[in-house]
């Protein structure tokens, strides 16, 4: 697909997402917009996984550990075929299969249960690792957020898949330089990120996390380096799409009024055209 | 007939959790917050424009936090560890046995948005077995507020009384039930109702649903206790075993999982010193569905009507 198309397609996960979190008056629509891209070139260039066989054993794998943009996820599967678009409506609903965050027991295409920052990159070691045992060819991709890099157990993850010699794992970092209650800067600093990373052993890449090319071209298996995993610092934007949540921490779980919700679909509208 | 309890007067028990932290920090330099990225949901903004260099934010690392905790209270800090209850509880409940109970620190656990009051956002941030981890560790008292004036309460209690505690907190609104200076007294219950027939034993946002249900049974003439069991650990078995000795059957309603919980540690007492016929309302031992705080409370049986069929049935068993 080229990488106008993903455009589009990013660009219809981003008003379906922004109309499901208005509707559901819930969410966290500063990390789903930053992180719409990255999906939507795994689920859409990248990776390769089948909505009619969501657990072949060959499948692509991916996790997205900050899983509080459950929201940007199922709203990509369902693009992709592997839940009805029509579902998306129900998000947090009384017994909805589409919970705040994701929950591989119901949701077809979600590779394990996220929510706790901090968990994902472990288990994309372990699935990684099995690939590795098995002599299998599938890849692993994991997406976590800048603060949540602030947990020490991905760095025990980290020391991990170098010593394993990964190089079937792809950390993508999403960038965005904000957390919950504040700038990454101000709370628990890590820039640079990508010195740090490589320090452990792993081959980086920094890119626009916004730009299709350089996220289609930074995943793509020829850029890897054998014996080594790969990480991928995508510097985004939170908000990323609608300009007044661009890069403004109060937008990490606030919901739009009508008025908001109005000029965020017409932003993106014209963004298209 | 006593009036209904006021569901329109709710207060959010963390405002009064803060309120008291920042007259208690504007006379005890000592008193210091450390959270992980959780200023906003433990509602520590006040306290960090009062007292910049006294909020302690690591970052998004509970581990840490804790031990971070442990050390200051090493440096004669009181420090109140505040993070949303399941990971607090959860990511470092080895950091909470080591570093906190079994060091005897002097570190004050606060979980916020503890129970079901995430709702939505699923079993991940649940924190329904927190009872259950934090109970099985000696040295540390397990509290569980009923309004936002046994908050108050504990946490002047907890900052006044050297050594560990763990003070769970909900979001979710609830009405004033203990009269105004209350003073909280580790394992010390309070009866919120006087009854003979059968005794509902609760704690926490489940207080005030108890009474709704203690009126609803009183309005069919059944006569129920109702008693706020604040302290899961120490419990207070006087009361219980008054209770099950006075009312001959218990029913006990909990924000949390019926494996070790509150129902547990009663059931505990209930059967060392006096068995009666008992039943334990919670969390069924599953991962709850997707639902806002108040619809599974109501899901798993613990709206006022249910509490009070469940009552009954339990009195059918009394013989
Ligand atoms: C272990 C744990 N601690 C705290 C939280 C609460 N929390 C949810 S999102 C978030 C901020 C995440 O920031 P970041 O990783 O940068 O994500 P993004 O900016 O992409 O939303 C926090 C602290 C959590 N979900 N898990
Ligand atoms: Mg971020």
């Amino acid at each position: 697909m080229s990488p106008e198309e993903l455009r589009k397609i990013a660009n219809w996960i981003r008003k379906r997402d922004l109309q499901a979190v208005y509707e559901a008056g819930a969410g966290h629509i500063g990390g789903e917009m930053s992180v719409t891209d990255l999906l939507t070139a795994l689920y859409f260039h990248t990776m390769s996984v089948n909505p009619d066989a969501p657990l072949d054993p060959q499948r692509d794998r991916l996790v997205l550990s900050k899983g509080h943009t459950a929201l940007a996820l199922y709203v990509t599967l369902a693009k992709k075929g592997f839940i009805p678009e029509s579902e998306i409506a129900t998000f947090l609903k009384p017994h909805s299969r589409l919970n705040g965050h994701p929950n591989r027991t119901k949701v077809p295409g979600v590779e394990t249960n996220t929510g706790p920052l901090g968990h994902g990159l472990p288990v994309a070691v372990g699935m990684a690792k099995a690939a590795q045992l098995n002599g299998d060819s599938w890849r692993v991709f994991v997406i976590t957020g800048d603060g949540e890099m602030q947990e020490g157990s991905n760095w025990e993850a980290i020391m991990a898949a170098a010593q394993f010699k990964l190089d079937n794992l792809t950390l993508i970092i999403d960038h965005n330089r904000l957390q919950q209650g504040a700038r990454v800067a101000d709370t628990n600093n890590l820039a640079p990120i990508a010195p740090k990373v490589e320090a452990f052993g792993w081959m980086v890449e920094e890119i626009d996390g916004h730009d299709m090319k350089q996220i289609c071209k930074a995943l793509a298996p020829e850029t890897t380096e054998t014996g080594k995993p790969k990480c991928v610092v995508a510097h985004t934007n939170k908000g990323q799409g609608i300009s007044f949540m661009t890069d403004n921490v109060a937008w990490h779980h606030k919901v739009p009024n009508e008025e908001q919700f109005r000029q965020g679909m017409s932003e993106l509208e014209k963004a298209l055209s | 007939m006593s009036a209904p309890i006021e569901t329109s007067k709710l207060h959010d028990c963390r405002d009064a959790f803060v309120s008291t932290l920042e007259a208690l920090g504007e006379a005890d330099n000592n008193i210091v917050a450390v959270c992980n990225d959780s200023v906003g949901s433990s509602k520590l903004g006040n306290f960090r424009d009062k007292f910049p260099d006294r909020l302690i934010n690591v970052g998004i690392a509970e581990q840490n936090m804790v031990g971070v905790g442990a050390g200051l209270a090493n440096g004669g800090k009181t420090p109140f560890v505040c993070g949303a209850s399941p990971f607090l509880t959860g990511r470092a409940l080895e950091q909470i046995k080591a570093d906190v109970a079994y060091s005897e620190a002097n570190v004050k656990l606060v979980g916020i948005s503890a129970g079901m009051a995430y709702g939505e956002l699923g079993a991940t941030h649940h924190s329904i077995e927190d009872f259950a981890w934090i109970r099985a560790l000696p040295n540390v008292p397990v509290i569980a507020p009923a309004d936002r004036i046994e908050t108050a309460a504990a946490v002047k209690w907890a900052a006044e009384n050297e050594g560990p505690c763990f003070l769970r907190l909900s979001r979710v609104g609830v009405p004033d039930l203990l009269p105004a200076g209350h003073v909280f007294e580790p394992g010390k219950a309070n009866r919120l109702r006087e009854g003979g027939d059968v005794t509902l034993i609760a704690n926490g946002v489940l207080a005030h649903r108890a009474l709704n249900a203690a009126q609803l049974l009183a309005d069919h003439g059944i006569s129920c206790r109702v008693i706020n069991m604040a302290c899961v650990r120490p419990i207070d078995t006087d009361e219980i075993i008054a209770a099950a000795s006075e009312t001959g059957a218990i029913l006990t309603c909990e924000e949390h999982t019926i494996f070790g919980g509150l129902g547990s540690a009663v059931a505990e007492v209930v059967v060392d010193h006096h068995p009666v016929p008992m039943k334990r309302l919670g969390v069924p031992g599953v991962f709850a569905p997707t639902g806002s705080a108040n619809f599974l409370l109501d899901e798993f049986g613990m709206a006022a009507e249910s509490i009070a069929d469940s009552a009954r049935e339990l009195l059918r068993r009394k013989g």
